[in-house]
């Protein structure tokens, strides 16, 4: 019987049935983070009950972490107890923690990859909603709450039911200075907030053959914003170049019997989804949010919607929207002034993220008024970057250069915006308050954001670059 | 976890879709590791700008102040999957959500603390919904998880439908590891399996 990618890795984990009919699922990496582990080292100590696999568990400091250069526990003041937790709960467990200070420091979602953690067929368990950005590796990932953690750390396995598959069909040439957050917000924006809950998502089509494995894990990054819990790209010549040599990627006679068992992860030609989507590519433009929700969607170029263009279930949501982003319908979005620029994020602040925004701002100055960011994912992506001199790049043209966290994301570190300011954010979700009390985000791609930072403005990257703006 | 049998409670009406858990449990901050999530429920919906409660939010109106059902719409619980917004429910003592839907791991999460998720179809959802708001926090709704019924004022029960599995586990409080502990040697034999098909998987070492 042809099998989908996703049947393929989820039958091998599969460790058996539960009494209440749970499937119990095998996970091979386990990263955690400060916010929601000590709940879990708690509760394990309480119960004296251990960790089963160490070995195959990491911890990061990323949510609760200044991003203030010379930064220490105390810099953020109301991360310092999840901080020292998640330190001493690791030591007690034999965790292997990449600490504040550590140079491989940064956002679980960005370490875990570019250490090679995370591997094709394997599966991947993180107490954070955007576990399966390491889907673009080919890895099938889980985001959990505290107590399903918990339970991965006593036993190794996940309880879930089996999801139905979902193929998303990417094709087409993506136009200059459109990338896969750009593809990613318009899928949201068809298929809405909740059209892929229940599905494991494989994304597939030329563009995504053609799309390097940064902007894959962009792209599966942003499916728990359409309600998906798990999406992931088949693994192909491009996914093994890329961890070939990673720390903890097998190495010598292993790489080659794990290369040639990735060779066959992938969907086999008759196999069946339970739902087929597709979208061209080929003649999107950047997009930009205008909403309170990551569906509330539009091209560069386009206008607030009327209400008028919605169904009565969510005419309501949209209108207020409009009222907390300030938006009147029918304005066009770009030549709104902006207060507020955040590149960084699980989904867009790796090096070639920071490279695309870096290439627009070099020789150019943030416009007055604005307060730019650019807080690099990883401790080694801040590092790349410097070598590379891009946080010159940045620092000359007046963005803060930060330290490696999640930062303005969702503001856990005390990074965020002053009520009211209207903020071009490379991150994953603009809700309400997300990114400080009544703090207006507008979502979109690096490229994007610099265009914004560099006019004081929401604009069009490619007239900006044309000279038009 | 406490088993769930039967709640009677006051049911507050917040019919909207899309509810995100920075909603529900938003990030506050100097909370440290011993969050009051009392507090942290709806914090920004039910205070103003200065500080000061928000009488215009439902759960801040005098008939709502100790309800323990909440009746909401879609995707309930959509975003972030932080079990604070679970939890700052139960610290409220409102144990039953009924939603047209809601989000995967946000259900999960509720399944995992004892706080019964209730998913009605559209019909059945606005008719209780019109119930729950005519009866406007003056008589109780019982559910009951046993006879999988939701009774009360303005009608006569209506049934729900879940899962028998997730029954079985509310109703039996059931400890979630417990349950899967039971299964360890099933476990260790899948990772003597796993170690000679897919030996990179049962080890992780940093080669350099």
């Amino acid at each position: 019987m042809p099998k989908t990618l996703f049947d393929k890795i989820w039958d091998f984990h599969r460790v058996g049935e539960r009494a209440d009919g749970r499937e119990l699922l095998y996970i091979d990496r386990h990263v955690l983070h400060e916010l929601h582990a000590h709940h879990g080292f708690a509760h394990l100590q309480k119960h004296q009950r251990p960790v089963h696999r160490p070995d195959l568990t990491f911890a990061v400091q990323d949510h609760t972490v200044a991003t203030k250069p010379g930064r220490n526990d105390d810099t953020n003041p109301s991360g310092t107890a999840f901080l020292q937790a998640m330190r001493e709960g690791t030591r007690r467990n034999g965790i292997k923690l990449f600490d504040l200070g550590d140079p491989e420091q940064g956002i679980s979602h960005v370490v875990a990859p570019e250490l090679g953690i995370v591997l094709p067929g394997a599966t991947h368990a993180v107490p954070d909603s955007h576990a399966s950005t390491v889907g673009g590796l080919g890895a099938l990932a889980f985001g959990c709450g505290t107590s399903e953690m918990t339970h991965i750390l006593a036993t190794q396995v996940i309880a879930l039911k089996r999801p139905k598959r979902l193929r998303a069909r990417l094709d087409g040439r993506l136009g200059e200075h459109v990338s896969a957050k750009d593809v990613a917000l318009r899928l949201i924006a068809e298929l809405g907030v909740a059209g892929a809950r229940g599905y494991a998502v494989e994304y597939a089509g030329s563009a995504i053959a053609a799309m390097p494995i940064e902007q894959r894990m962009t792209l599966c990054n942003l499916n728990i914003e359409m309600g998906g819990r798990s999406g992931f790209v088949a693994p192909d010549d491009q996914t093994f170049a890329w961890l070939a040599g990673r720390p903890y990627a097998p190495k010598g006679a292993l790489w080659d019997q794990a290369l040639g068992y990735w060779r066959t992860l992938k969907s086999d030609d008759d196999a069946e989804f339970d739902r087929d989507v597709s979208l061209d590519c080929s003649t999107l433009e950047p997009q930009i949010t205008w909403g309170t929700d990551p569906s509330q969607v539009v091209g560069i170029l386009g206008r607030v919607p009327d209400p008028a263009q919605f169904d009565a279930s969510r005419r309501g949501a949209a209108e207020s929207a409009f009222a907390y982003m300030g938006l009147t319908p029918g304005t066009p979005l770009a030549g709104l002034p902006i207060a507020r620029v955040f590149i960084g994020s699980c989904t867009n602040s790796r090096l070639p993220d920071l490279e695309v925004a870096a290439a627009i701002v070099r020789g150019r100055r943030v416009a007055p008024g604005v307060t730019a960011m650019v807080v690099p994912g990883s401790s080694s992506v801040k590092r790349d970057a410097e070598a590379a001199g891009l946080d010159r790049v940045f620092r000359d043209a007046g963005f803060f250069w930060g330290e490696s966290g999640c930062s303005m994301c969702a503001g856990g570190n005390g990074d965020r915006g002053a009520p009211g300011e209207r903020c071009v954010s490379t991150t994953n979700r603009n809700f309400e308050n997300r990114q400080g009390p009544k703090v207006r985000t507008h979502l979109a791609s690096p490229a994007t954001a610099a265009a914004c930072a560099i006019t004081g403005r929401i604009a069009d990257v490619r007239q900006v670059l044309a000279g038009a703006i | 976890m406490q088993p769930f049998t039967r709640h009677t409670a006051i049911a507050a009406p917040l019919i909207q879709d899309d509810i995100n858990t920075d909603q529900i449990a938003p990030v506050l901050h100097g909370r440290g590791l011993k969050e009051d999530y009392r507090v942290t429920l709806f914090h920004r919906a039910r205070r103003r700008d200065d500080g000061s409660e928000n009488p215009d939010f439902v759960l801040n109106k005098p008939q709502f102040r100790n309800a323990g059902i909440l009746v909401t719409g879609n995707n309930f619980g959509a975003g972030s999957s932080r079990e604070s917004a679970v939890w700052s429910m139960l610290a409220n003592d409102i144990r039953v959500i009924v939603a047209r839907s809601f989000a995967d791991i946000y259900r999960e999460n509720c399944l995992q603390n004892g706080l019964l998720p209730i998913v009605l179809a559209p019909d059945a959802a606005d008719a209780f919904a019109a119930r729950v708001i005519a009866a406007d926090g003056a008589a109780p709704f019982t559910v009951d998880l046993e006879s999988q019924r939701i009774s009360g004022p303005g009608g006569g029960d209506i049934a729900f439908e879940i899962a028998s599995a997730d029954r079985m586990r509310l109703l039996e409080g059931l400890d979630d590891i417990g349950l899967t502990l039971k299964h360890m040697a099933e476990i260790v034999n899948w990772e003597q399996r796993a170690a000679a098909a897919q030996p990179w998987l049962q080890t992780t070492r940093d080669g350099r």
